[in-house]
């Protein structure tokens, strides 16, 4: 039983870094009827963000900025941490918005597919040319004593990684829900022919979502780093990925969704990896997935559509 | 101002002329004379490449149109120049020009004759003039076969995601299964290993028996895709699009997890059969088949399911049934092309089978453009001229090369060559310039204005 909850908290913690990045897929997936392939490449350029500013902001700290007890500080460099990543990360992801989808906003949606996977080739390289091969370590932001629950051992690390990331999902849900902007975001996925002439700019909210979306991967960067300190150029591909099937398990453009289906793609992997040789990990996590769809097409929580390719 | 318009103006002018007058001579050349002067300029390259080259100041002959020696020494620029002009661009422009009457009596007698025979002694041609050059050089010799591979690979892709208009990511899927089980066909009958045993065929029938396992190899990549197929094809959407990618994903864990086919380590030992000749067979085999394919009932049927699924129903096309018969077409020749793969690298491990794989093969088929046969050639050639020349360039290739991809797609979204059909015939034509004697293929003179 222990063995099996100690588990549920592992699943949880992976889990967390799944449905955030699922999260900036699936709005953008919602909203525009785009894959941003480029987006696992934006979270590990958030990650990467994370580490340069919260190296910084210890830095500082340690030529006596600030002198407050240790705990404190560490905290405080977190937060701020956290804030500056994700306003800077908002900003590439507006920038690939800008360079990789703009231009291509009336040409088939593979060919935007296509930039996207390009724009996250130019990221992974130019971040090996610019920073060399070597991989990074991520400062220790929250160091602290494992605790024995039944048996259980967790560490602050992953209630804080958890928390973060359950409230930062509550926010953009509340932000989707219950603002002005977020109701032009559901109707733009509604209908994005129509919703522009009722005088909301389809460029602003393009912006939006992948701002958000950027600044979400930006925070799962920063919440990864935490948890495995060692960054590379390339760690973005793989799990983009999976959080890309993550979020279309999740339902087209449903926040709600996209989190639950993160959580699962974690626990499923913690789950086979616990008892099955982990080489089978994405061998069963995707035969599972696979079943799913089949019998749920639209996931979770979406609406069924037919989607006009325009090609 | 007025005096940079005039300067621009007649700038202009001038390389429009420079483009009329190259189109008034070189329009008339059919497709015969531009294998016969590529010919020549091989044989010339075969006789005076090295002595020129080192005339030049170069160690040997550039291998790549000296693409790669220049990025890697820009000294060498000013004679790698000179050197193409030499050996490609003056001896192809000179035979062309000068054989435009013969190539145009040539191909018209070989097209009245049987235009079968005319597509023979083009393939002949086009066959020659490569093994000829890549026969210069071993490294150019692999560049031409995984050339080839990719125009299959591109060319069966743009099946599904050009003419079926659909967004399909399971071809390293598709090209694991042919590879592996291509080589599993040659390892276990004619070479053996550990695993295996002792071969069940004496080796000397391998290579007859060769086009067997390519079969088979395309034959289990059909089966695989019927897994992808009858989940996704329900309903319409991005759906193919995620099951295939899980597929992805899925065959490639499957086969990390196969002790007996050397799991992650990857299965070696083929055999080396897919020598040029037979790359080449099977690519023109393949070009042939899926143009044909392209251009029948079924092939229309796909268009009318990409352009309207409804419509066509209502138009008795069996949707459902159309798109499947395409998808496995498309899945066989992937898996050929996966087992033609396997036999030239004579390796095969699942992570040659991933994201980047993916990521190649859709730019081919994006950057070519959609819904043309032409257009995949195109794409796959170039993309992988292009790889092989920015080799010197190491990391900043990965910048360059996308950003290239980037500007296509925004000026081009549908490719540098989209929905051109490709007809060999009119391909063939004799060219006159001469309106009397313009054939189908006759390039029509013009209006300048």
């Amino acid at each position: 039983m222990a063995f099996f909850m100690q588990q549920v908290v592992n699943a949880l913690q992976r889990g967390s870094f799944y449905a955030l990045i699922a999260l900036g897929y699936s709005m953008v997936y919602g909203v525009l009827m785009l894959f941003n392939f480029a987006h696992g490449d934006v979270f590990m350029v958030g990650a990467y963000i994370g580490f340069f500013v919260s190296s910084g902001l210890l830095a500082l700290s340690a030529v006596g900025f600030l002198s407050l007890p240790t705990g404190v500080t560490l905290a405080l460099v977190l937060v701020l941490t956290l804030i500056i990543s994700m306003l800077l990360n908002s900003v590439v992801g507006m920038l690939v918005e800008r360079i990789g989808y703009r231009p291509l906003r009336g040409a088939p949606r593979a060919s935007a597919a296509i930039t996207g996977l390009m724009i996250g080739i130019i990221l992974e390289t130019s971040n090996l040319a610019l920073l060399g091969a070597q991989r990074r370590s991520f400062p220790d932001l929250i160091p602290g004593e494992t605790i024995h629950v039944l048996g259980v051992n967790i560490t602050p690390k992953k209630i804080v990684i958890v928390a973060v990331s359950l409230l930062l999902m509550f926010g953009l849900h509340l932000f989707v829900r219950r603002t002005k902007w977020g109701m032009a975001m559901r109707a733009m996925a509604y209908d994005y022919v129509v919703v522009p002439l009722m005088g909301v700019s389809i460029n602003t909210i393009a912006l939006l979502t992948f701002g958000l979306g950027s600044a979400l991967a930006a925070a799962a960067g920063i919440l990864y780093g935490v948890a495995y300190p060692v960054l590379d150029p390339y760690m973005g591909v793989l799990f983009g990925w999976k959080a890309f099937v993550a979020a279309i398990v999740g339902g087209r453009g449903s926040v709600l969704g996209a989190g639950l289906a993160g959580f699962l793609l974690g626990f499923i992997e913690i789950f086979v990896a616990a008892f099955l040789p982990s080489t089978m990990r994405d061998l069963i996590a995707f035969s599972i997935i696979l079943v799913i769809l089949t019998f749920r097409p639209h996931g979770f929580f979406g609406e069924p559509y037919s989607a006009q390719l325009r090609l | 101002m007025s005096a940079d318009e005039n300067l621009r103006q007649r700038l202009s002018s001038v390389g429009r002329r420079v483009r009329q007058w190259l189109r008034v001579q070189f329009s008339p050349v059919p497709l015969l004379g531009w294998f016969l002067a590529a010919l020549v300029a091989v044989i010339l390259e075969m006789l005076v490449g090295t002595p020129l080259a080192r005339l030049l100041g170069m160690s040997k002959f550039p291998v790549l149109f000296g693409f790669a020696l220049a990025l890697a020494q820009p000294v060498y620029i000013p004679s790698a120049i000179v050197y193409v002009l030499l050996i490609y661009v003056l001896p192809v422009a000179l035979v062309a020009r000068l054989s435009i009457r013969l190539g145009n009596l040539l191909a018209g007698w070989l097209m009245r004759t049987s235009p079968l025979l005319s597509v023979v002694v083009h393939l002949g041609l086009l066959y020659g003039t490569l093994h000829l050059w890549a026969g210069l050089s071993d490294y150019r010799v692999l560049v031409v076969r995984l050339m080839l591979i990719a125009i299959m690979l591109t060319l069966s892709l743009n099946v599904v995601n050009g003419y079926m208009g659909e967004f399909s990511c399971s071809h390293p899927g598709f090209m694991a299964l042919g590879a592996y089980a291509a080589s599993l066909f040659s390892v276990l009958f004619f070479v053996g290993n550990d695993a295996f045993g002792a071969p069940l065929l004496p080796i000397g029938l391998g290579p007859f028996l060769f086009p067997l396992g390519l079969i088979l190899g395309g034959a289990v990549a059909a089966l695989g895709a019927l897994l992808v197929a009858i989940p996704s094809f329900r309903t319409r959407g991005d759906y193919l699009a995620i099951i295939s990618l899980a597929f992805m994903f899925i065959i490639k864990s499957l086969f990390e997890n196969l002790e007996f086919l050397g799991g992650a380590r990857g299965l070696s030992g083929q055999p080396d059969w897919a020598s040029l000749p037979v790359v080449f067979a099977w690519t023109i085999l393949c070009v042939w088949t899926i143009n044909n394919f392209v251009r029948s009932t079924v092939g229309k049927a796909l268009n009318a399911v990409r352009d309207g699924e409804l419509a066509a129903d209502a138009m008795t096309v069996d949707t459902r049934r159309t798109k499947m018969v395409a998808f496995f077409f498309a899945a066989f020749w992937a898996g050929v092309a996966g087992g033609l793969f396997a036999h030239v690298l004579r390796y095969v491990n699942p992570g040659t089978f991933d994201l980047k794989k993916l990521a190649e093969v859709l730019a081919m088929v994006y950057l070519g453009g959609l819904n043309s046969v032409v257009g995949s050639i195109v794409g796959a050639v170039s993309y992988n001229l292009l790889s092989e020349a920015l080799r010197p360039l190491e990391l900043y290739k990965w910048i360059i090369i996308p950003l290239l991809f980037i500007m296509v797609m925004i000026f081009r979204p549908t490719g540098l060559i989209a929905f051109r059909e490709f007809d060999v015939v009119k391909l063939l034509h004799p060219r006159e310039g001469t309106p009397g004697h313009a054939g189908p293929g006759a390039v029509e003179p013009q209006a300048e204005r």
